[in-house]
């Protein structure tokens, strides 16, 4: 017998049941920052604590761009009066504007609309669900965190789910890094080999807005300049489980609570 | 321009110096060349001025072929010639067209990339075959390039940091020790001792994290489905283990210019429950897999780097030590807290194949899990001290450098007004990757897998 039939079986079942269980390190997982109190006093001065420019202000109120947060800190031990940081596996938005917190009312009545014909276009993947990835830019770890997707851990097989090497069989586009130019054509024609219904998620912080390297004159502070996007998810880079949360959010395939 | 402008540099290398890297600067007086050199105790630069408007000048690469690279990308970045380049193609940004060399009767190339089958980062491979061999092979790594560099400037000394973990992100705690080691070097500002120590442990974590992917990619290249499963559960371990500590999988945000930003979240003893759990898993599966006969045929004498090679061209981290050429950062230009723990003997191979790149990293797991019981232990006895010394920036410039699991990464870093006026930083991936299509000789397409992922190397850290 092979001695590698034998080290299957040493450690048992690893696999994580969520999302149709809690898993405690996808639960306490720490995302991007958020704002705790949107009027604080001296507002206008907290802008500055942020080297990507993702807080905004006014004298008396601020926003916090989560699609700018490179998850620092520096917000949050500045001000932990003012900021915080959010918890658990979701944090994906359905609109580059739903990345923006605290959210205005307007954008959730926008988002039924933008909810429902991201479902119409998924309702017929039902349970097999082929990806393909394409780095456009990324800082090498986005990549790491998309493949631990396939280690027995996560196991997204398990839910249907596989990673596809051609376009012409992949129903989600994964894309990751902040839209270099010279991945501009190639991701172009990666998205144009893809069948009808297609999703393109853009993975991490540097893919939704370009993060430290927005401004730099060989991206395009993320790819929503190239590809239209249908799910925004910011990290940096973003766990397993919240890809694995905007990948199942994306497919109407979440219990309610950590839906997008 | 004086035509003997490198017979100095030359020499030096002649003497013994290892050439670690060539890079430009646009100063007012015109463009400044740096080699950057290392030696047995430091690295030193040698900044060559051209003179004003200089469209040109002699290419350092007839003299020194490391220096291939490092030219092609000043040429594409400063648009100065290296006048008698051999190779003079666009290395980081596109040309208006890259003619398609096929350089035999009978070949035909086969593009692996820039979008890659499975999930990998973008670079292109042109493989240029017969059907089965690999006679030659040419590499484009200028798809994701992203001005990174270029980035780095106006950014305020501090802020310098979180940009560069961002620069190769599966070494992103090595980027941020050397570009800091660089910012504490031009103040001379030495980092408290507890900080010392918490950097040694974020490091050698991300080393086993990096080594422990390597041996995923290889076992699952010999399509080992049971010893790629275990080898990314231990992987994930290691991951979730550096997020426990400071909340970051990659260990971002911790090092800071003058030390850490704080102590581990995690209480000693259960750190070293964790590492003793992992040793032990790890240690019995790497046993089983160098006994598993079948693998190891896939790798012996596979993409094999000679170690006169290795040696001349001063090729870095595992690539060099498994081809009997044994720079280590840590040991020969030692930092932070390794001076004081035990780092034992550098291992070396002469074989230099694929198989022998696995046996260092094995080496090196085994090193750094010495290393993490060290440092945790030591760092019970200090108890709480001072994580940081606080001070402002200073002007100035320096070269900083780390030993990456790829490698040594070396930075370097002028500060102007409390601000980056110059950071270059020198990935290990970038000086490992021109010696990638060097090793091809005799291997067929299926070896591609085994030596891309024995190299281990990063394209974020080579496109920047």
């Amino acid at each position: 017998v092979s001695p590698w039939v034998l080290r299957g079986l040493r450690d048992g079942v690893v696999t994580t049941r969520w999302p149709a269980r809690p898993d405690p390190y996808a639960d306490g997982w720490r995302g991007p920052a958020t704002v705790l109190d949107p009027r604080p006093a001296g507002a206008a001065d907290l802008a500055s604590l942020c080297p990507t420019g993702a807080v905004s202000a006014t004298h008396r109120s601020l926003t916090l761009d989560q699609g700018q947060c490179i998850l620092c800190g520096r917000c949050v031990v500045g001000r932990p009066d003012v900021f915080g940081w959010s918890r658990g596996p979701g944090g994906a938005a359905l609109t580059r504007d739903g990345l923006v917190v605290p959210q205005v009312t307007e954008t959730e009545r926008n988002l039924a609309a933008v909810r429902a014909a991201l479902r119409a276009k998924t309702a017929a993947l039902r349970r097999s669900v082929h990806l393909r990835h394409v780095d456009a830019g990324s800082d090498g770890t986005e990549e790491q965190e998309i493949a631990a997707l396939l280690n027995p851990v996560y196991d997204i097989h398990r839910l249907g789910i596989f990673v596809t090497a051609s376009p012409r069989h992949a129903d989600v586009l994964l894309v990751t890094g902040a839209g270099a130019h010279g991945m501009a054509e190639p991701l172009r024609r990666t998205y144009d080999g893809m069948p009808d219904p297609k999703i393109v998620i853009a993975v991490g912080t540097d893919a939704c807005g370009g993060g430290l390297l927005a401004g730099s004159s060989a991206t395009s502070d993320g790819v929503g300049a190239v590809i239209g996007v249908d799910v925004w998810l910011p990290g940096s880079p973003p766990p397993p489980f919240s890809i694995l949360c905007a990948l199942l959010g994306a497919l109407g395939r979440l219990p309610r609570e950590v839906s997008p | 321009v004086n035509p003997r402008m490198w017979d100095d540099l030359a020499g030096q290398v002649a003497a013994g110096s290892r050439f670690a890297g060539l890079m430009a600067t646009q100063r007012a007086g015109g463009l400044v060349l740096s080699a950057h050199l290392a030696g047995a105790k430091d690295v030193t630069v040698r900044d060559v001025a051209l003179p004003p408007g200089a469209g040109s000048y002699p290419a350092l690469t007839p003299v020194l072929g490391a220096a291939s690279w490092y030219e092609r990308e000043i040429h594409d970045l400063f648009g100065v010639v290296p006048a008698g380049h051999p190779h003079l193609e666009p290395l980081l940004l596109p040309g208006p067209s890259v003619p398609r060399h096929v350089l035999g009767a009978g070949l035909f190339t086969i593009p692996h990339g820039p979008v890659r089958s499975g999930v990998m980062e973008s670079i292109e491979y042109l493989v240029e075959t017969p059907g089965e061999d690999i006679p030659h092979l040419s590499t484009r790594v200028f798809y994701k390039h992203r001005g990174v560099e270029s980035r780095f400037e106006g950014l305020p000394a501090g802020d310098g940091v979180l940009l560069a973990e961002r620069t190769e992100g599966v070494a992103s705690v090595a980027h941020a020790l050397a570009y800091c080691h660089a910012i504490e070097r031009i103040a001379d500002v030495s980092v408290p001792w507890p900080a010392a120590l918490v950097r040694v442990l974020y490091a050698e974590l991300e080393r086993l994290a990096n080594h422990l992917d390597a041996a995923v990619r290889l076992a699952d290249a010999a399509g080992l489905a049971v010893a790629t499963a275990r080898f990314g559960v231990h992987k994930e371990r290691v991951l979730r283990l550096v997020s426990r500590m400071c909340g970051s999988r990659f260990g971002r945000g911790v090092v800071v210019p003058g030390g850490v930003s704080g102590p581990p979240e995690l209480s000693g003893a259960d750190f070293l429950a964790e590492i003793g759990r992992l040793d032990r898993a790890v240690t019995a599966d790497a046993a089983v897999l160098m006994g598993t006969a079948s693998f190891l045929d896939r790798l012996r004498s596979t993409g094999p780097l000679r170690p006169e090679r290795a040696r001349e061209y001063g090729a870095l981290g595992p690539v060099g030590k498994a081809s009997g050429f044994s720079d280590d950062a840590r040991r020969f230009r030692p930092y932070d807290a390794y001076p004081a723990l035990g780092l034992g003997e550098v291992s070396t191979y002469s074989a230099g194949d694929a198989l022998a790149r696995l046996r260092i990293r094995w080496d090196e797991v085994r090193q750094s899990f010495h290393l993490l019981r060290q440092a945790a232990d030591e760092l019970g006895d200090v108890g709480d001290g001072a994580f940081r010394a606080e001070f402002d920036p200073v002007d100035g410039r320096s070269v900083g450098w780390a030993e990456a699991p790829q490698g040594e990464v070396l930075y370097d870093v002028r500060v102007e007004g409390g601000r980056l006026t110059r950071c270059h930083p020198r990935s290990a991936s970038f000086h490992n990757l021109a010696l990638f299509h060097e090793v091809f000789a005799g291997d067929i397409l299926t070896d591609f897998p085994f030596i891309e992922a024995s190299f281990g190397l990063s394209v974020a850290g080579v496109a920047r």
